[in-house]
């Protein structure tokens, strides 16, 4: 009984890991149809805001749930007026510049603050499920996610803004001529998806510590996920996470972490061969 | 767009300075240095293996160092266990390949877009780079090579002649050998690229649609594309693998495909003598910036790519040219002007008249 429960809570805390990598890439790609190389590294962006901070003495909570966003949104805006906005429609070449990107937060972040693993220790400690000790945090980490994707839900389907970033994203000239300013809301949407990431960053940093090079190992997993998910954001995200982070959880109890990882993009490939256009290409087609 | 092969001087143009330099290099330098220059060939060939897929197949794949990589690590384990490199050299090429067969299968028959494609093969290289880190133990070896994790394998076998058993190349007939199958792999391109097979390949970039409703299977198109260059691309792994006698998991790295991919765009998708060109230029520049010791290599490796991307996109060798065009048409306007300003400018007041 209280392994069954442990394998629930591990499967849950794989699936709500592969949500929090995922859900500013959904909103970048999903949405923007933006490729943004970087986002591993405006994940390690969001990690080091977090660990930095909390090495000057500020609270942890507040870096994780405030600093983190508030800086790699801000970054994240910086990057759209200087890079992304004039590659709007130009994927491939987005692709290539926000790679270059990546390459130069990595290297840049290497030459602040040396290529050295940082970490600060998980808050909140554990409690035991029968004979097995359960870290809190994973609880954190799922309940994040439940959040994150129950307000981006939201945002998008009850709020007049998440209505006019839709609609810019479906024809952002109609858009304009109805008297949105679709640059604001191209500049402010990428805001928000580098928000997120942030916040997924100072969220993650605890359990993975910090490197610069951390991007690099995330940034598979969460590609893999929006791409398995397909064109829509909450249920793509949803779906995808919840098949490749079992997948993963499950070859990862049989065989270890490095199969699981091998395990969870052979699954993806079949998936894609099956559905090109995604989980959400095929079904829930109508849904966020 | 492609002309005819033999009316193109550019070919010939770049044989002769690739036979040049193989046969007098030699000669005129010492061998410290033609080590140093055999690493630019080896990387020449890399880029080529890309140049060939994006520029002439619309394949962009951001995991050409997967099969780098694995041509290297394929050469490693085989010519340790076999002893001779010849059939190693061989098999170097032939994995890769393979496995740019499956791969591609994946790919291109489940019609990913362009732009998954570049995820997709960023991932799969991703996990090899993982998966190669991870066989430190004893117990991950294939015969008598340890694949060594992140340690990587030493010692590896020095290419011998493929005629004189157990004889090892010096670095000088190293380098005489690695310049030939540059030349022969160029050349070889090109022959591919102004056959049938390969106006195909560049209908199929140019308009996939229109191709496949011109009866061409352009799945199965893609996918021998792919795996020619991935072929080719393992080749120069096994190269590289050879030439330092060393390979370690970073053949995997992202920051090698990285590489392959700033090459080719700094050089100019479409074109093959410009990828080379710029490998020479740009490891010769990350080269002495790396001596000095300021700049990290990423930085640099970004400070190219998006820059390029953003004022560059076409490469340079295709802007050079266009400017010569464009100055060559200005220079032969200015020339005709000077004999018929007065005609002209007759033809002006007229002009003016009738208004």
């Amino acid at each position: 009984m209280d392994y069954t429960i442990i394998i629930a809570l591990e499967m849950l805390r794989a699936i709500a890991w592969l949500v929090l990598l995922s859900s500013g890439l959904a909103i970048i790609f999903g949405m923007m149809r933006v490729i943004n190389i970087a986002h591993g590294e405006f994940l390690m962006l969001g990690g080091y805001t977090v660990i930095m901070a909390s090495k000057i003495g500020i609270n942890i909570w507040f870096a994780m749930l405030v600093l983190a966003p508030l800086v790699v949104g801000v970054f994240g805006i910086l990057v759209e007026r200087l890079v992304i906005r004039w590659l709007y429609g130009r994927l491939l070449d987005s692709l290539l510049a926000t790679w270059g990107l990546s390459l130069l937060m990595i290297g840049g972040v290497t030459m602040l603050f040396g290529n050295t693993v940082e970490g600060v220790s998980t808050p909140l400690g554990g409690f035991s499920v029968g004979i097995y000790q359960v870290s809190a945090y994973n609880l954190v980490m799922i309940f994040a996610a439940i959040s994150i994707l129950l307000s981006v839900w939201a945002v998008l389907r009850y709020t007049s803004v998440g209505l006019i970033a839709r609609s810019v994203m479906q024809n952002p000239d109609m858009a304009q001529a109805l008297g949105v300013n679709s640059t604001f809301v191209y500049m402010a949407t990428f805001g928000v998806g580098s928000a997120l990431t942030g916040l997924a960053g100072g969220l993650i940093a605890p359990v993975t510590g910090v490197v610069p090079s951390m991007g690099i190992n995330l940034i598979g997993p969460a590609f893999i996920t929006v791409i398995t998910g397909g064109a829509s954001v909450v249920t793509g995200t949803l779906s995808a996470s919840g098949f490749l982070g079992s997948v993963d959880q499950l070859i990862t109890f049989g065989f270890g972490p490095v199969y699981g990882g091998a395990a969870l993009l052979i699954a993806a490939l079949i998936i894609l061969r099956i559905l090109p256009q995604g989980i959400t290409g095929r079904f829930f087609t109508k849904k966020l | 767009m492609e002309k005819s092969i033999l009316k193109d001087p550019g070919l010939y143009v770049m044989v002769s300075i690739g036979l040049l330099i193989m046969i007098f290099l030699p000669i005129m330098m010492d061998m410290f240095a033609i080590m140093q220059i055999t690493q630019y060939v080896v990387l020449s060939v890399y880029a080529l293996s890309l140049a060939y897929i994006w520029g002439y197949g619309g394949i962009l794949s951001f995991g050409q160092s997967c099969f780098f990589g694995l041509g290297a690590y394929t050469f490693a384990v085989a010519s340790i266990n076999m002893g001779s490199t010849s059939l190693p050299f061989i098999l170097a090429i032939i994995i890769p390949a393979l496995f740019g067969v499956l791969l591609g299968y994946f790919m291109f028959y489940g019609r990913l877009s362009d732009v998954y494609l570049g995820v997709v093969t960023l991932v799969v290289t991703l996990i090899f780079w993982k998966l190669i880190n991870h066989t430190a133990g004893p117990q991950y070896a294939i015969g008598d090579a340890r694949l060594g994790g992140f340690n990587g394998i030493p010692s590896i076998p020095i290419l011998n002649m493929p005629t004189a058993n157990g004889q090892m190349m010096d670095p000088i007939q190293m380098f005489v050998t690695f310049m030939a199958i540059l030349i022969m792999v160029y050349v070889g391109l090109r022959l591919l690229i102004a056959s049938e097979f390969g106006r195909v390949s560049i209908s199929i970039r140019e308009n996939e649609v229109r191709s496949s409703l011109l009866g061409y299977d352009v799945r199965r198109h893609k996918v021998v594309v792919f795996s020619i260059g991935c072929g080719i691309a393992g080749m120069s792994g096994a190269m590289w693998a050879t030439y330092q006698t060393f390979i370690d998991p970073n053949a995997f790295s992202l920051e090698m495909s990285a590489k392959a991919l700033v090459w080719v765009m700094a050089g100019g998708v479409g074109t093959l003598a410009g990828p080379i060109i710029a490998v020479v230029i740009l490891q010769w520049i990350s080269l002495k910036l790396g001596q000095l010791n300021i700049i990290n290599n990423f930085v640099l490796l970004g400070l190219i790519l998006v820059p390029l991307v953003l004022i560059l996109p076409k490469g340079l060798l295709p802007t050079v040219k266009q400017w010569s065009q464009d100055l060559w048409t200005i220079w032969k306007k200015n020339k005709a002007n000077e004999g018929d300003t007065i005609i002209k400018e007759s033809e002006t007041v007229n002009a003016g008249r009738r208004k």
